[in-house]
């Protein structure tokens, strides 16, 4: 019972010659918290631009709830939720004046204001800020009035540009909270470089690189390609690498710095019972034993970088 | 929609100490020059002047009172309308509009609207001055309505022209000179063919379009000559707002 909010179709966006986004296509479910990830000028704001209606595509549409986004742009924008990358905040207004002149905006009706920003308020942790000008709060909590404005009148898709940038870390965990609480009621949307953020709040993952989609597949995917078949062992006293290798399901043996070895094992295999056993008795001075994690940063240069990628779940386009 | 865009510019409008310096001074000026009007009325009027030429108060203070206004409009208005886009570009906030279930036409014509509702206090002032005289006179109301509306179209017309130059850049000092410059051309083409009053080109003069309401002639030529003057303007905002989405 997935209900899709918003698909992308065949997205492009050129800015004069370039193409700054190409046939980018997906969609979003409904309680789904998509992770849009990709380098710097990936096309990553540029895609959020094409779907909040802020640029219009090349080519290609989008569909919000199945209203068109260039044919219906008011029943479809009343639909979302936006956060542009640069807080779009007047700051000369305090946080209630301009959540009201939010939900005004968002054809929230005007008995029920009062209460809609009372709730935004709530959610975002604003609630002490209230008669505070904006111009005056911090960096995190003006970025909690940017959340607050982008939720404001319940839409159902949210889309949040890059929300952590620029937070000291305990603003981060409370804002990603938040996005995990939207998530659950509403769709989401958020971009952001910041990798573990990635795990710890998105359900999905795509990775965009140059204008493409490179990598798109659930959170449990990009897991899995981190946790490969390796140990990574550390041995003061080592014995040759041909040793090592002569150990029963191991594949490969290869050193990493001195005295730890990554050793990569045959599927249904996992020596690492045997290379303690063999350690104690031959004393090879074991200190260190644990699965080798490839790091979200490695898959992330993996994909971005390297062209195919035997995955089922990736989608590899030419370029 | 287009109401609560209203709204907002003109909440913004004075929020910042900007409208309420402009409101403060403009109204300082008006008050001096209405001032000095009556003083000068008995002055005039009580000398050598023949019956025949003689005016009433209310032309001869109302003339005073709504030139300068005409004039100081001038500069007022620029420092008004620069900020409604170049501000919004320059900050970034335009997103916030964009991405709201407002069309870019609600966007524009609420901006505008709301700059002449800040406006019109003014024009609401001014009236509310001259009309003081007829406590121990017998003033012309229909002149005084004429000269208001008049001022109204012609500020509007301002407003219309300063909206278009802020949005064509993010710096609101830029749209501010460039406004001025342009309308002080418009306000003036009449004068440059002052040789040839009936030429074509003095035709587009705004200043020659507002005399008639100066006079007390409210001529639908002249009403329709500022509303052209007003969509045109407004118009050309609207196309380039729709650019950047188009654009980038």
């Amino acid at each position: 019972m997935t209900e899709t909010t918003l698909s992308a179709i065949d997205l492009s966006r050129q800015f004069g010659d370039n193409f700054a986004v190409r046939d980018v296509s997906f969609d979003l479910n409904k309680g789904e918290v998509l992770g849009f990830l990709g380098p710097n000028g990936a096309g990553k704001s540029t895609t959020m631009r094409m779907l909040t209606g802020n640029l219009a595509p090349s080519q290609g549409g989008v569909k919000i709830c199945g209203i068109d986004i260039i044919e219906n742009p008011k029943q479809a924008k009343a639909l979302i939720g936006y956060l542009p990358e640069i807080r779009p905040l007047y700051k000369e207004f305090t946080v209630n004046e301009f959540l009201t002149i939010a939900a005004r905006f968002h054809n929230v009706k005007s008995s029920y204001i009062h209460k809609a920003v009372e709730s935004a308020k709530d959610k975002c942790g604003l609630a002490h800020m209230s008669n505070r000008l904006i111009e005056n709060l911090s960096n995190g909590y003006q970025q909690r009035v940017g959340i607050a404005q982008a939720i404001i009148h319940n839409p159902e898709i949210v889309i949040l540009d890059e929300p952590t940038v620029g937070l000291d870390p305990i603003q981060i965990r409370e804002i990603r909270k938040l996005i995990k609480e939207i998530g659950r009621k509403h769709s989401v949307i958020l971009s952001t470089h910041i990798l573990p953020e990635v795990e710890m709040v998105c359900d999905r993952v795509q990775i965009i690189e140059k204008g493409e989609l490179v990598f798109h597949g659930s959170i449990d995917d990009l897991k899995q390609q981190r946790l490969g078949n390796k140990l990574l062992v550390g041995l003061s006293k080592p014995p040759t690498l041909k040793n090592l290798k002569n150990i029963k399901g191991v594949e490969s043996v290869e050193k990493d710095t001195e005295g730890m070895f990554i050793i990569k094992f045959k599927d249904k295999y996992l020596p690492a019972e045997e290379i303690v056993y063999l350690a104690a008795q031959e004393s090879w001075g074991l200190y260190y034993i644990a699965p080798h994690v490839t790091s979200l940063e490695d898959i992330f240069v993996q994909l971005t970088q390297v062209q195919p990628l035997k995955n089922q779940t990736t989608k590899t386009k030419e370029a | 929609m287009i109401i609560n865009v209203a709204r907002k510019e003109l909440k913004s409008l004075f929020a910042s100490p900007m409208g309420w310096i402009i409101l403060a001074l403009l109204m300082l000026a008006f008050g001096s020059f209405y001032l000095q009007g009556v003083n000068n009325y008995f002055e005039v009027m009580s000398g050598a002047i023949r019956p025949a030429e003689r005016v009433g108060v209310t032309i001869f203070v109302g003339q005073t009172v709504y030139g300068i206004a005409s004039f100081l409009m001038l500069f007022a208005v620029p420092l008004l309308s620069m900020r409604l886009i170049s501000e919004e570009r320059k900050s970034q906030t335009l997103p916030f509009l964009f991405s709201a279930p407002i069309s870019l036409t609600e966007i524009v014509v609420g901006k505008f609207l709301g700059l002449i509702i800040f406006l019109s206090i003014l024009v609401g002032y001014i009236f509310l001055m001259l009309s003081t005289l007829n406590i121990w006179s017998d003033i012309d109301f229909g002149y005084l309505l004429s000269n208001s509306l008049g001022l109204i179209l012609l500020a509007a017309a301002f407003s219309a022209l300063g909206i278009y130059f802020s949005s064509l850049t993010n710096q609101p000092i830029i749209a501010a000179i460039l406004s001025f410059i342009a309308l002080f051309a418009l306000m003036g083409l009449d004068k440059f063919f002052g040789s040839q009053p009936n030429h074509w080109f003095g035709y587009i003069s705004l200043m020659k379009h507002f005399q008639a309401f100066s006079r007390g002639v409210i001529d639908s030529k002249d009403i329709i000559y500022f509303i052209l003057f007003i969509t045109t303007f407004l118009v050309l905002t609207i196309r380039r707002l729709d650019s950047d989405r188009l654009r980038g």
